[in-house]
Order: C-alpha cells, then structure tokens, then sequence
C-alpha cells in the first residue's frame, strides 16, 4: 500500500536528482556534452502528470537551476515554462508513440529550449560563440528512452493512482 | 523578469533561492571529495613521509625568504612616509575552497564555501599561490560566486612589468588565454613579459602577478597590437583560493620591523569605492592604454 504522500516526495526528488546532474562536476572535455537532465525529468512529468505538474513546477524547476548555475535569473525558467506548455498541449499525441519519435519530439522541445536560453544570452552580451552550445541536444535525445523508463518506473512504483 | 535582473532589484530572492540550492551544489560536490578523501586514506607511509620532509623543506626556504621580504617591506614604508605617498594597502588572506560544480560552461565562475558570515564582500579579490584568480561576484550566507579573470566580461587592470606600459586585461572564456587590449603597436611588448595588477580601478591591490605574454602581432594598419597573456594561476585546475581583505594603511606607518601579521580584521566597507563592474567590464579605466 503505498503512502499517499509518496508522489508528493518523489516527483520533486526525481527535480532534484536531475538538478544535482545538471550541476556535477565532469572532466573538462565532457562537460559542453551534458544532457539536459532537468529538462527532461520535467516533461516527463508534464507529459505524464499534466494536471499535477505544470508550468509553474517547470519554471520553479528553471529558477533553481538559473541559480545553481549562476545563469541569469530566469532564464532557464523561461526556457522550461515555455516547452512544459508546449509539452502539455502535445501530451495527448506524444505519451502513446513509440519511444523514438517521442525521443525526435522531445528533441525539438529542448532545440527551443537552448534557442531560448541562447537569445538571452544574445541579449545580454553572453553568446558562447561556437557550434558546441548545442552538443547537449545532441546527447539529450539518446537519453530520453533512459529518461522515460526510469521515471516511468519510479511513476508506476510511488504515484500509481494518479493521472 | 530576466532584464529586472540587470538592475540587480532580484538580489535578495536570488541569494535565497541560491541558499536554497547551496545544498544540492554541495551534494553534487560530495563524489569527488570523497574520491580525493579515499586516495588519501590510502597515501602510503613513505609517500607521507617524503612528502613531509619537502614540505618541511620548502616552509624553511620560505621562512628565510620572509625575513628578508619583511625587513624590505618596513623599509618600504619608510621610504614611502618619506615621500609622502603612504596609500599602501595592508593585505590580509583566509582561504576559500572550491566546490567544484560545474555552472555553465560558457561562463568561467566558481563556487567558494565562505559567505557573508565569513565577511567576503561583493568584488573582493581572489588569489592563489601562483597569481589572480578573479574577484567574488555575488556573496551569499553560507557561500559566494566568484568570476574568474577569464570571464569575457571581466576587465583587469593591469601594467607590463618589465616597461610599466598600462593596460586592460580581458578575458576570453579560454582559461588559459587573457587579452591585453589598447597597446599601440609602436608600444614595446614582447613575449615572455610579465603583466602585473595595476592597482587602478582600486579593486585589486597593485603588483599581483596575473600573466605571462605568449604572443604579439602587430596587423598591418590596425589601431592597436593583438597581445595575448596566459593566466600565471592555473584557472581550471586550482582547488583552493585566497580572499584578500586589502585595508588602507594608516598615514605614517610605525618604521618598526613588528612584521607579524595582524589578526584579520576584515572591514567589508573598506572597499573602495570604484566605477569598476564586474558585469560591465568596460568602464574600468577605459582610455588608459591609448594614451
């Protein structure tokens, strides 16, 4: 019988998790390669939780990684708001395709994601100016199966009765 | 949100988001330390012992080598009360270690385990055994952000040893490359010249070592030489660093050789009051090379 607080504690542990990836230390040469962890955990749940985990969790989610990364505040959580919004009002179509096309999917929402980010950037004298920014995208969406079935695990295990 | 940020109204839910956070960086921290913590454990005897007479060793000559720079730093002050000109400054240093989190990659900051309750302030100086290092960014309660000098919008000032030639060290997202810009390129620069603080912008204490030159060009035609430097501090690998609390020694200094270093009385107003940004860069000191 699972307690009923355990989705409670294991949707934002799973944040967490991904946000400590986000923000581990890595050998030089493999740290612009780092997939975006924390974006993924977060549609995960917009897609399979739409109704408990929305726009306003992804852009909590966003902030505390603005800070841990010492980014501009809210840059990330404009980033995430905007793709959890566009992975919501795709969730009806996204959640029952086979795994690889909701990887090219999710590959997309995360290309907005760092086109976001990027423009900040842009704007605000920071552009990193050369071809590796978008090297996590291109690690991202291998990882997105890996994603799914973890989280799909730790959904079906702690939240069952949820929708 | 995001332009609210640049006029810095956001300070106060930043630092509590980021104490919030602090945790996460620390955890995310903790494999490596222990790594390192584990390899200790397991140093051998000799190992130990060998290492303890170098260091032994090398305390001795760097013992010896204080004695004199104490005596030359009384006579310093001396000669400088005699001219008149006794703004030096008095330095006083704790270390700071390292979290090695990785914040984005593009931007070269660091994450240090002393904050506000240890008394670092908002541009503080960084430094390590070997060079500068950066200057803190942003202090929170129990840690604080630090840009390196390798940052694209860090500007150091800084002058070239070996000429006094006066100029701007920025940096280049390389940790192993700095920019000099404005030297004219009639000025006399070569490589192998050591670029040290300039003590202008007042944020840095002057004559810190900062770099070496590595390369000039001189382009046919152009305004200025391109001078590249490399950072003396190994910006990418160091794990510890010094904060510096540098204070305004007072109008005469007593010519006494009582060289032994006062208790850290860190004063974080004392820091002077200066045009110099981290975030800007640009306004320190702009037109100093090009004149």
């Amino acid at each position: 019988m699972p307690n009923p607080a355990a989705p409670l504690l294991a949707i934002p542990a799973t944040l967490v998790l991904a946000l400590g990836l986000m923000i581990m230390p890595l050998p030089e040469w493999l740290s612009p390669w780092r997939p975006e962890w924390l974006a993924m955990a977060v549609l995960y749940w917009n897609m399979a939780l739409p109704r408990r985990v929305g726009v306003g969790t992804a852009w909590i989610a966003g902030l505390l990684l603005d800070v841990a990364r010492g980014a501009l505040l809210g840059q990330h959580a404009l980033a995430l708001a905007l793709i959890a919004w566009i992975a919501i009002r795709l969730h009806q179509q996204v959640r029952f395709a086979p795994l690889w096309q909701q990887a090219i999917t999710v590959g997309g929402m995360l290309a907005l994601y760092l086109l976001v980010i990027l423009w900040v950037d842009g704007i605000t004298g920071h552009e990193p100016g050369t071809w590796r920014y978008w090297a996590p995208l291109l690690t991202s969406i291998p990882c997105w199966p890996l994603v799914f079935v973890l989280l799909r695990g730790v959904r079906r295990r702690w939240c069952p009765q949820l929708a | 949100m995001t332009l609210d940020h640049r006029h810095q109204h956001l300070q106060e839910l930043r630092s509590a988001l980021a104490t919030l956070v602090y945790p996460v960086q620390y955890a995310a921290d903790l494999p490596l330390r222990i790594g390192r913590w584990t390899s200790e454990q397991f140093t051998t005897h000799q190992t130990l012992i060998a290492r303890n007479a170098r260091l032994r060793a090398e305390n001795l000559r760097l013992q010896g080598r204080m004695l004199r720079f104490e005596a030359l730093q009384a006579e310093n002050a001396r000669l400088r009360a005699l001219l008149d000109t006794s703004s030096r400054v008095r330095e006083e240093v704790v270390i700071a270690e390292l979290l090695s989190v990785d914040l984005d990659p593009f931007r070269q900051q660091v994450v240090l385990d002393k904050g506000r309750v240890h008394d670092v302030y908002p541009g503080q100086p960084l430094i390590n055994a070997q060079g500068v290092v950066g200057q803190v960014l942003e202090v929170h309660p129990m840690h604080s952000i630090a840009l390196l000098i390798s940052d694209p919008s860090h500007a150091l000032p800084v002058r070239i040893q070996r000429t006094g030639l006066r100029t701007l060290a920025m940096g280049t997202g390389n940790p192993k490359r700095l920019e000099l810009r404005f030297i004219p390129p009639s000025e006399d620069v070569r490589v192998g010249d050591m670029v040290l603080t300039s003590g202008l912008g007042g944020r840095f204490p002057a004559d810190y070592p900062v770099a070496q030159v590595v390369h000039v060009e001189r382009p046919e035609g152009a305004e200025f030489a391109v001078v590249q430097a490399r950072p003396l501090a190994r910006l990418d690998r160091s794990r510890e660093v010094l904060l510096l609390w540098s204070r305004r020694q007072e109008q005469a200094p007593e010519p006494s050789l009582e060289g032994a270093s006062p208790a850290r009385t860190p004063q974080p107003g004392s820091a002077p009051p200066t045009e110099a940004d981290p975030q800007g860069g640009e306004p320190q000191g702009q037109g100093e090379g090009d004149a």
